[in-house]
């Protein structure tokens, strides 16, 4: 009983800046977004890979002095070696430049394809989810329908209406492909407008536009992030695809798929030719495919704070 | 149930008009003529038009096309002279339809397997593993995967054979070929599926229940888990399908996705559009077939319920 | 003083986060007599779920982990239980409801197949048994109509319902004790009303104990004979009812009672709610849990944890007030001398 001394026994009362005390750190949305991306190894080494595949395909045909159309009778079919780093094709074009020249043609209609996209799903989308009504009603029956219908075939139809060139493939691959967002975006928008915070804006008088930009927005943005990163492996997939069954990219651009069609004629005798595009195509989407698993894993707002 | 499955019958007919509509007109809009050969003269090639119908009213076409596919004709092929697409389809359809059939069993049987042992071992070396797959068969195109197989089993190991389709070592490499993509796909989502059940409340009921481990992942986890990869089921056939386009070519399989392929690049309009409208009637039709299943599985759509 | 049937000794139990550990149960024991009903009160978040969950060691582990203490039922160590006794305490010796009817039926299975389901491992009893006694505890638990509902699945079934269903599940096997976490939170009143009618209903026809977690003080008058107070991990007073309710020891409880609304409380009167919110575990305060929030909070109270103190055969409170150095306040109750309370 003696250790205890008086004085700590005078009543002090409550402690207000105590009891209302947060020990744990407090990070903001994209601090933590940030934190769990940079902790996800995977996904940072993908990232990584991009970034150096973008910046090759911008300066790499830039500062070779083979072009990708000059053909080389002298030199077909050769193996990687100090003056084809990636040895040349069957006409005697340097593999290098033709890799990254389809990286620029492959790599652009994955972004565009997947950016347009978004947007068109997403307008449409956040529009008939926010709005509902009459409009909803009709554009979600012709979205039902459209859904129904293999895209690919409409993809390949547009092709052969538009012709080759990577402008008819944006085209082809947009035709169809916003629905899923557009579907996505309507159930997430719809979901929102019914919480409650956003009936309070509501009921405070808020203006449709600030709902839309402080409440709506935020809440979806880092599912439509995951989603674009989702979508760019499809959509250069498809191209590769097309190209690969003669509807793509005409000679002489060149792009991944049809490199790599080019490669499997000749695969029997020189499999390298058919080995960089490869490599190229599943390494990026390798990368993407990582990026956009470590993306929806540090932007989903349900595993907030979590590992 | 009866309800439901009549309103999907509905939606699906709905639909398949609306493609055939589109796909119709945009055959139609496509640039050049099948008539335009330098070697045929003017009479010959007006004749011809007039044989094929296409000197009649877009509309009239239209209609004659609706009822010549209600009577189940798809027309014929320009390319191939004196054969309708009926009779190519009855030919080919066999072969890719039995390499589809394979591919899918091989891809959502093992999918399902590696999903559901990568969600139990979560975390382990084994869950790394299937994790791995998974990515890896998600990056690789199906034309890559099917030109590796070729080459490391058939040409350098010689293990299988590498082109045609008589008989089941033949059927190894292409149906692995076209099952890796989906097979990666469906283990992905089954694994992201089992984790979400994981932390569902019935699961811990079932657990003060005293059940085992296996029968709460047989039971509860996974009965309920399979409902997203039911959804996907839809969408694979289609990958499937888009992935026998280029397989066949690879391994020289005369199935129906090569004659697809090469209707394409022959400008065969009629051929184009009657294996277009098939497929599409094909898919429709399996999208029917899984929203079906999909009612069957899950009590809550069953009865009406979202 | 009957034996008790269950019994909890300085447990503690935590989490691991990617922040470091979370102590969500701080060595809190107390004991269960065979047909008492025990309620465990608190504020959300202070660890009586947990400390319920523990108990069958429900928690996900990991990351959750005993980081020290013995469970105890009918002598034996819920703890130090293999797998397979493990899983024969849970289907015959306890049961658990959950607080939320919605979510903790299977959707994809039929509300009878679920019930039998805790048979399940049993090897001696034939399927029509286990058809009749499922249906048997359908009706017991006032579900008219058990032979339809028997083949119905969840999503068919109201809340208050489905409620019956979880305690039929945790009941159909006569286990000696039922946990029950919350169960009334999520339905409304007048179901409430029924289910806690059933429960006293159940005991009496069964006798088995029943622990009652709740943040509801009316739940505890109701139907309780005994209270733990939890705070922070932490246990603070544990009594009978009426020696929770009319001899208050701990500031803390007087608070929670404070805070409630009374038919009796005068229409100018104000609730009194405790200000603040309980202390974040991921670094529990080291002195007494609640001195932030305490009107009478000492100095000492943030240095030093307080010791248990107990008053009667069953009514103790771990407070710094009670000191004999303190101020006096009407919290002040005579101590019970340490050899009576070996009577």
């Amino acid at each position: 009983m003696a250790e205890y001394r008086q004085e700590q026994f005078v009543v002090q009362g409550k402690n207000t800046e105590k009891m209302e005390s947060i020990s744990r750190p407090s990070l903001s949305f994209w601090q933590d977004a940030w934190r769990r991306l940079w902790k996800n190894r995977s996904a940072f080494i993908g990232l990584c890979i991009l970034v150096l595949y973008v910046l090759l395909a911008i300066f790499a045909p830039m500062l070779s002095h083979y072009k990708y159309t000059t053909m080389d009778a002298q030199a077909m079919n050769q193996a990687p070696s100090a003056m084809h780093w990636l040895g040349t094709d069957a006409t005697g074009r340097d593999q290098w430049v033709r890799v990254w020249m389809g990286a620029r043609v492959s790599l652009s209609i994955g972004l565009f394809t997947a950016v347009i996209n978004m947007c068109v799903g997403a307008v449409i989308g956040g529009l008939c989810g926010y709005y509902g009504g009459k409009l909803d009603m009709i554009v979600m029956r012709i979205v039902d329908i459209l859904y129904g219908i293999p895209s690919l075939i409409i993809t390949i139809l547009v092709m052969m209406v538009l012709g080759k060139g990577v402008a008819p493939l944006i085209v082809a691959l947009c035709v169809v492909g916003w629905i899923g967002t557009c579907r996505f975006v309507r159930g997430e928008v719809y979901r929102l407008k019914e919480q409650e915070f956003v009936m309070a804006a509501r009921v405070l008088g808020v203006p449709d536009f600030a709902i839309i930009l402080r409440h709506i927005i935020p809440n979806i943005i880092g599912m439509l992030i995951t989603n674009l990163c989702m979508s760019i492996p499809g959509a250069i997939f498809q191209e590769a695809f097309l190209s690969y069954i003669g509807l793509g990219i005409a000679p002489p651009n060149c792009s991944w798929g049809v490199l790599a069609k080019e490669g499997i004629a000749y695969m029997r005798i020189h499999p390298h030719e058919i080995f960089w595009p490869a490599f190229f195509i599943c390494t990026t989407m390798l990368a993407l495919n990582l990026l956009g698993d470590g993306l929806r894993d540090a932007l989903d707002p349900k595993l907030r704070g979590t590992e | 149930m009866a309800r439901y499955i009549i309103k999907r019958v509905i939606a699906a007919i709905l639909t398949l008009f609306v493609l055939v509509t589109i796909v119709f007109f945009l055959v139609r809009l496509m640039p050049g003529e099948p008539f335009t050969n330098p070697k045929l003269t003017p009479d010959v090639a007006a004749n011809l038009r007039k044989y094929y119908g296409f000197d009649q009213p877009l509309i009239v076409q239209y209609f004659k096309y609706m009822g010549n596919l209600l009577r189940g004709d798809f027309g014929y092929s320009m390319h191939y002279t004196n054969k309708t697409v009926n009779y190519i389809i009855g030919q080919t359809f066999p072969y890719s339809a039995d390499l589809g059939i394979r591919a899918l069993c091989v891809a959502v049987s093992f999918g399902l397997i590696l999903g559901i042992l990568a969600a139990r071992k979560r975390g382990t070396k084994i869950d790394f593993f299937c994790v791995m797959v998974a990515i890896i068969g998600t990056s690789m195109p199906d034309f890559i995967i099917g030109a590796c197989l070729q080459y490391f089993f058939g040409i350098k190991w010689g293990l299988f054979p590498v082109a045609k389709y008589q008989g089941f070592q033949y059927t190894v490499l292409p149906a692995c070929a076209l099952s890796f993509y989906t097979l990666a796909h469906v283990s992905r989502i089954m694994r992201a599926s089992m984790l979400e059940v994981t932390t569902q409340d019935y699961i811990k009921t079932a657990r003060s229940k005293g059940l085992s481990e296996v029968r709460i992942t047989a039971k509860h986890q996974i009965r309920n888990a399979i409902m997203p990869v039911m959804t996907i089921l839809g969408p694979t056939v289609a990958a499937v399908l888009t992935g026998t386009f280029v397989i066949e070519a690879i391994f020289a399989i005369p199935g129906m996705g090569k004659y697809y392929v090469e209707s394409v690049s022959n400008n065969d309009y009629s051929m184009t559009l009657g294996m277009t409208v098939f497929y599409g009637i094909f898919l429709v039709f399996c999208n029917l077939i899984v929203d079906i299943l999909y009612g069957i599985a899950d009590p809550r759509v069953r009865i009406g319920k979202k | 003083m009957q034996e008790p049937i269950l019994s909890l000794k300085n447990v503690v139990y935590s989490f691991k986060t990617y922040g470091g550990t979370v102590k969500a149960v701080r060595d809190v024991s107390f004991d269960v007599r065979p047909g008492e009903i025990l309620g465990i009160v608190g504020e959300s978040g202070c660890g009586k779920s947990v400390t319920a969950q523990c108990i069958m060691r429900l928690n996900p582990e990991p990351p959750g982990f005993f980081e020290g203490g013995e469970i105890l039922y009918k002598g034996q160590d819920v703890l130090k239980m293999n797998k397979k006794e493990l899983r024969e305490f849970r289907s015959k010796e306890i049961g658990f409801v959950f607080q939320d009817p919605m979510t903790s039926l299977n959707p994809t299975m039929r509300v009878g197949a679920q019930i039998e389901e805790v048979f399940r491992g049993h090897k001696d009893i034939s399927r029509q048994e286990v058809k009749e006694k499922a249906l048997e505890i359908m009706k017991l638990v006032g579900i008219n109509n058990a032979e339809k509902r028997y083949r119905q699945y969840p999503h068919e079934l109201s809340g208050g319902m489905k409620q019956r269903i979880m305690i039929a599940i945790a009941l159909v096997s006569q286990p000696s004790v039922i946990i029950c976490d919350e169960p009334t939170t999520s339905l409304d009143v007048t179901i409430e009303a029924q289910i806690l009618e059933l429960l006293l209903e159940l005991r009496e026809k069964l006798g088995t104990s029943i622990i009652m977690i709740t943040h509801d003080l009316g739940v505890i008058a109701k139907i309780c004979d005994r209270v733990v107070v939890m705070y922070g991990g932490k246990l603070m007073e544990r009594g009978t009812v009426d020696e929770i309710y009319y001899e208050t020891a701990h500031p803390y409880t007087k608070g929670l009672m404070e805070s409630i609304a009374r038919l009796d409380t005068a229409k100018d009167e104000r609730l009194h709610p405790i200000e603040g919110t309980p202390p974040d575990l991921f670094a529990p305060p080291v002195g007494c849990p609640f001195a932030a929030r305490c009107e009478h909070c000492m100095q000492i109270c943030n240095e030093l944890p307080p010791e248990e103190i107990h008053f009667s055969a069953e009514h103790s409170t771990v407070c710094w007030l009670q000191h004999e150095m303190a101020p006096e306040t009407s919290f002040r109750r005579p101590h019970m001398d340490a050899g009576k309370e070996e009577i």
